[in-house]
């Protein structure tokens, strides 16, 4: 087990110029057979290798990464976190990613900077407060905190918004989740990492999976880059490109992959302390700890494996931007970059058996996977083990696409994925 | 702004089109006979390539529905034409 983390020893090593720091993780050869093996090092895989190994004490385990750790949609999203659905089962996914979260630096030793700051999502006619009653009614009694915000009280929690009466989309109020809030994306994956790797876990970089071993209609281990390796149990939590591995599997998911944008200001001083999204713009924005404006907004419309985004998109998340906080116009942006999203008709995610027995599915989170790392991870890890659903993970089964039985959050909650 | 190619209207901006579907699915028939896997099959199902792809779009501003060979990480289009008097 690597060295446990603590204040003095960070003084300790700042005494000693920084030189007793050892690697939070291995970097192993991988061996040929494992218990199991997760493919995706993103912090779903690698969340999922934690539970394996924590909740079921199972650390034959191996993550196999094509390229570098939470080198995807892990280090490409914008990090809010939040459990504000409509449908209860959406709620009792989310809330319990969201409860995880809450104890995760503690538990994992790695400060993931949590900063529960609240998300508040702006109305702008009376028809939208109606709806956005609807939505805290049903997230209250689902057992999760939603409030219902006047304009007034919308205005409190971000004051530089746009109250003239010309703006556009007017401010009449909007819903509030206290408990919401933003983490350090990068930190989330590395404690996984490194809290796996201390329970024996291989994590396995710039190992890419290249086909499945099928023995008798089951898989039994993948080929990869650096040779097969065989598994009682694979999982795929690969996001975007969950329709290129299933490829190799022999069967066709219900996800179509699509450029989810994101862009950076340069650093500011302090002038917003929540995550506003706006309904009538479809952007959304707060500020980070270092002082950049962080901006994000809808999907590009344009069926993609390209990581980098199209213009009109981003005219649109900075125009929105722009109607609603006037003043950001003197904002110079820095960057902005694209993850590829796994986008399902219900905008729901896909957690079960795959068609292949033996392979396992965490995938379809669309835009909202970063947000529910932990519960995927703790989900996939009960499946992989018992071959049976968790009750939270059992309405998001494939089988919902034959049934009938949709999760629709983009008609319940207005979620853009 | 990238520009897509319409078979009536010729290149016009990529915000005029609306992905439709992938092509080469048929609708399966008569409706009695087929059953819920079958369905959902053509309802839902994909290859959501990476690399070569052939799909349908609709040109919003014209209305008409043609088919587009493109490239999914590259984005560059081969080439689009008309589904006049032809399978999807």
């Amino acid at each position: 087990m690597a060295k446990r983390y603590s204040a003095f020893g960070l003084f300790r090593e700042g005494l000693r110029g920084h030189s007793g720091w050892q690697p939070a993780w291995r970097s192993p050869s991988p061996k040929p057979r494992y218990d199991a093996i997760i493919i995706g090092g993103g912090g779903q895989g690698l969340a999922t290798a934690y539970y394996l190994a924590k909740n079921h004490g199972m650390t034959n385990v191996a993550v196999l990464e094509k390229s570098w750790l939470g080198g995807g949609n892990t280090g490409r999203n914008t990090t809010t976190i939040r459990s504000n659905y409509f449908y209860p089962e959406s709620v009792a996914l989310y809330d319990f990613a969201l409860k995880l979260y809450e104890g995760l630096s503690r538990e994992l030793n790695y400060n993931i900077m949590l900063s529960q700051r609240g998300v508040v999502t702006v109305s702008h006619s009376d028809a939208e407060m109606e709806m956005a009653a609807r939505l805290v009614n049903a997230m209250q009694i689902n057992g999760t905190d939603a409030e219902l915000l006047d304009r007034d009280g919308v205005l409190a929690k971000a004051p530089l918004l746009n109250r003239t009466d010309q703006a556009r989309y007017p401010i009449f109020g909007g819903t509030w989740q206290g408990r919401a809030g933003v983490a350090r994306h990068d930190a989330v994956a590395w404690g996984y990492a490194r809290a796996a790797d201390g329970f024996g876990v291989d994590i396995i970089q710039n190992c890419e999976v290249t086909g499945f071993l099928i023995e008798s209609g089951r898989c039994v281990g993948v080929e990869t880059s650096l040779g097969e390796i065989r598994a009682d149990a694979t999982g795929l939590a690969v996001a975007g490109h969950s329709g290129v591995l299933a490829a190799k599997a022999g069967f066709q998911l219900p996800i179509r992959s699509y450029s989810l944008q994101a862009m950076v200001s340069e650093p500011v001083k302090p002038c917003l302390d929540t995550v506003v999204l706006y309904l009538g713009t479809g952007t959304y924005l707060f500020q980070s700890d270092k002082g950049e404006i962080v901006v994000g907004g809808g999907l590009d419309r344009v069926p993609s494996y390209a990581q980098r985004g199209n213009p009109p998109m981003q005219q649109t998340v900075i125009s929105g931007m722009l109607e609603m906080f006037p003043s950001f116009g003197q904002l110079k942006m820095l960057r902005q970059w694209a993850g590829i999203v796994d986008v399902v008709p219900d905008s729901s995610p896909i957690i079960g058996p795959s068609p292949l027995p033996g392979l396992y599915l965490n995938c379809g989170w669309g835009t909202g996977g970063f947000k529910s790392i932990p519960a995927g991870g703790w989900l996939l890890a009960h499946l992989m083990v018992t071959g049976e659903h968790h009750e939270i993970s059992r309405p998001f089964d494939l089988d919902r696409f034959v049934t009938g039985r949709l999760v629709d959050e983009a008609a319940g909650s207005g979620i853009a994925h | 702004m990238q520009l897509f190619s319409c078979p009536f209207c010729g290149p016009r901006d990529e915000t005029e089109f609306l992905f439709a579907a992938e092509a080469g699915k048929t609708r399966p028939e008569p409706a009695a006979d087929v059953s819920a896997e079958r369905w959902s099959e053509y309802l839902y199902l994909g290859g959501n390539p990476r690399g070569a792809t052939r799909e349908i779009w609709q040109h919003l501003t014209c209305g008409e529905f043609f088919a587009m060979e493109r490239d999914t990480v590259t984005h560059v289009v081969s080439v689009s034409h008309s589904l006049r008097g032809e399978e999807a």
